[in-house]
């Protein structure tokens, strides 16, 4: 799948954007509600088509395509299960229309059965499935025509949360048993950084970075990517100095600390940098300390303290302690603290 | 002494069920009353003797049903089938059931068009349709005679673009009665279908484009068996009224082209015999009967018919 690139509407639900998906890809098109990735998501299907731009197939051309002629099946957000047909006669329905004997699609059902763990269950009505198994009926039955794409729009947002998770792992399984490119669109962060190979994070209409899971958490491009992903201080910092691939910048306190930045700017001046919590430590109140300030809350969760700290120009910054067994991580509201960096933790924002 | 909670649910539940029998009973008691009641006579005047200026005579007599099917010469006494009832009966479901299908064709894609129009206008849509109810069937059925009658609407217009040379006619044809009992019938077609295609999830029909079916295989397999239960209704409401229409076949069909109502009505009116007119009413109701059964039974067969 190769090079997209299109402007949608007049109210520009999608604004210029170009993407490539490589081959056997698990790509996910994340964002908040309203950001397009549905709609781009639909032009892939091809319930919506471009006002302008093109998508590529294997090099061709299917941007101006029906959906029953694109090599592309969806798995919808509410499965879209045909409730008059059986769980066989759904999962063969693509095959069906394609023309293929009876014999042949009768095989593949009974082979998407096991693979998605339904044996035997297929001649009860969809139903009578619970969410978790209607869930698989639908990728079931995405899957069975063998497309070249499988588009998954936030398929798994209508299960409980323990349903969720095992079908995140069940859904990687899928993908690198079947070697069929998926594109993913969710809005929940964690299951992107979980299930892909790239993740794209759009905005308004427009991807706002696109990289590996990592990099989209450790190396977020601009502001709206770090806060949308993950926990995250933001602090003002000047910049001091270029050192190849790393800027040292200057805190409030006037401690230095060195700063990754995104490749295609050079940043000088002032700049803001993005600390994720849990590279910071709190400590007793110590000169050496780059940050520091006075605990206004403690909130416990179990594996981590979040303690949350007011610097002295009054920002938050949120610190992510990990627990031991020995009892509360020691710091009560209104203590004074010092806030320890790991090395190497500062990220340089874009404008 | 105490009572169970199973027993309290018990004499709740039975109360609940008596209330409503209670609130249901005027109106049970009405439809019986009217529908029964008057079925009744029919049937019973359908056993007796006709009398010398309508009416009937009090006595037994099975005529009334001999002549439904058969027929006796008058001048020879021989008896034989009667052609002319079974060819009425035959034309009524003949012209009923295309009524239906013509219905069905031009009621579809009507009620999918308001069906798939934003919420707030579907509301104006409906209200269109409901427009003709506005007016007498009669009246109606005049209206439709002067745009078609032979120096009507539709043939003036043709005769002055010289697309005809004489005009045609149409006034007084089986084209017209079809025509008239689609107009009349169409609205009670769209509005069950509409009812049934509004509630249908439209990302099935994207489901099913997205799994390779063509429009017609949409259409077939995923629309129409999930509409069916509306399909049905409208098929029902159509089918009935039509079978035994009476305005329009009179109007629009001229005296020759009779159809099961006009030929009750005759008995009741010049042909003096209301034990034969009662013997072919029952008939049409033994028609209706089965072609509800047929209904049912294919309802049923399919699992829908959750609603309409």
């Amino acid at each position: 799948m190769h090079g997209i690139k299109k402007w949608f509407g007049n109210f520009q639900a999608v604004d210029d954007v170009s993407l490539e998906i490589r081959p056997n890809e698990f790509f996910t098109l994340l964002g908040p509600s309203g950001c397009g990735k549905t709609t781009l998501l639909r032009m892939i299907a091809g319930f919506e088509l471009p006002s302008e731009g093109s998508i590529r197939l294997d090099g061709a051309e299917i941007a101006s395509l029906l959906p029953n002629q694109r090599p592309v099946n969806t798995v919808f957000q509410n499965y879209a299960l045909f409730p008059h047909l059986s769980v066989a006669e759904n999962i063969g329905f693509g095959l069906k229309m394609l023309g293929q004997p009876k014999a042949k699609i009768a095989a593949a059902v009974a082979e998407m059965l096991k693979l998605v763990h339904l044996e035997g269950r297929g001649n009860d009505p969809v139903t009578q499935l619970s969410g978790g198994q209607q869930q698989r009926v639908a990728l079931a039955r995405a899957l069975a025509p063998r497309p070249k794409v499988l588009l998954l729009d936030e398929p798994l947002s209508a299960l409980d949360l323990k349903l969720r998770k095992s079908m995140q792992i069940e859904l990687k399984r899928l993908q690198s048993e079947t070697g069929i490119t998926f594109v993913f669109v969710t809005h929940d962060q964690e299951e992107a950084l979980t299930m892909s190979d790239r993740i794209a994070v759009m905005s308004h209409g427009t991807v706002r970075q696109v990289g590996e899971p990592w990099e989209i958490y450790d190396r977020p491009a601009e502001r709206f990517v770090a806060d949308f992903i993950g926990d995250t201080n933001f602090l003002d910092v000047d910049v001091v100095a270029i050192e190849g691939e790393r800027a040292r910048v200057r805190l409030a306190s006037g401690a230095e600390i060195p700063a990754t930045f995104p490749a295609d700017i050079r940043p000088e001046g002032r700049v803001s940098i993005v600390i994720r919590p849990e590279h910071a430590r709190a400590v007793a109140p110590s000169p050496a300390a780059p940050l520091a300030g006075t605990v206004h809350d403690v909130v416990y969760l179990g594996t981590d303290t979040h303690l949350h700290v007011r610097l002295a120009d009054d920002k938050t910054f949120l610190v992510r302690q990990q627990n031991a067994r020995s009892g509360p991580c020691g710091f009560a509201v209104g203590d004074s603290v010092g806030i320890e960096l790991s090395d190497d933790v500062a990220q340089i924002l874009r404008d | 002494m105490s009572v169970t909670p199973a027993e309290l649910g018990e004499t709740i539940r039975r109360k609940d069920i008596r209330s409503r029998w209670l609130l249901s009973a005027p109106a049970m008691l009405l439809i019986g009353a009217a529908s029964a009641g008057p079925l009744l006579i029919v049937v019973l005047y359908s056993f007796l003797a006709p009398g010398s200026y309508g009416d009937v005579k009090w006595a037994f007599s099975t005529d009334g049903w001999f002549n439904v099917f058969l027929s006796r010469d008058i001048f020879d006494d021989t008896v034989s089938l009667a052609d002319a009832h079974f060819s009425i009966f035959w034309r009524s479901v003949r012209i009923a059931l295309a009524t239906t299908a013509l219905c069905l064709l031009l009621g579809f894609p009507t009620a999918y068009f308001i069906a798939t129009r934003p919420q707030h206008s579907r509301s104006l849509w409906l209200f269109v349709i409901t427009i003709p109810f506005w007016t007498n069937m009669l009246i109606r059925a005049f209206a439709i005679q002067e745009v078609i009658r032979t120096e009507g609407l539709v043939n003036t217009l043709l005769m002055k673009l010289g697309l005809v040379s004489a005009p045609i006619q149409m006034l007084f044809t089986d084209f017209a009665i079809l025509l008239g009992m689609t107009y009349v019938h169409l609205p009670l077609m769209v509005l069950p279908l509409y009812a049934s295609l509004e509630k249908l999830d439209f990302r099935l029909v994207e489901a099913a484009y997205d799994l390779y079916a063509s429009r017609f295989n949409v259409l077939m397999k995923v629309i129409v068996p999930l509409v069916k239960p509306g399909l049905i209704a409208g098929s029902i409401l159509v089918f009935i009224p039509a079978l035994s229409s009476y305005v329009i076949p009179r109007v629009l069909g001229g005296g020759k082209n009779l159809m099961v109502g006009n030929l009750i009505e005759l008995q009741f009116g010049q042909g003096r015999n209301w034990p034969l007119g009662a013997a072919l009413s029952v008939t049409l109701v033994a028609i209706v009967l089965v072609a509800l059964l047929f209904y049912v039974r294919n309802v049923g067969k399919t699992g829908g018919g959750a609603h309409g």
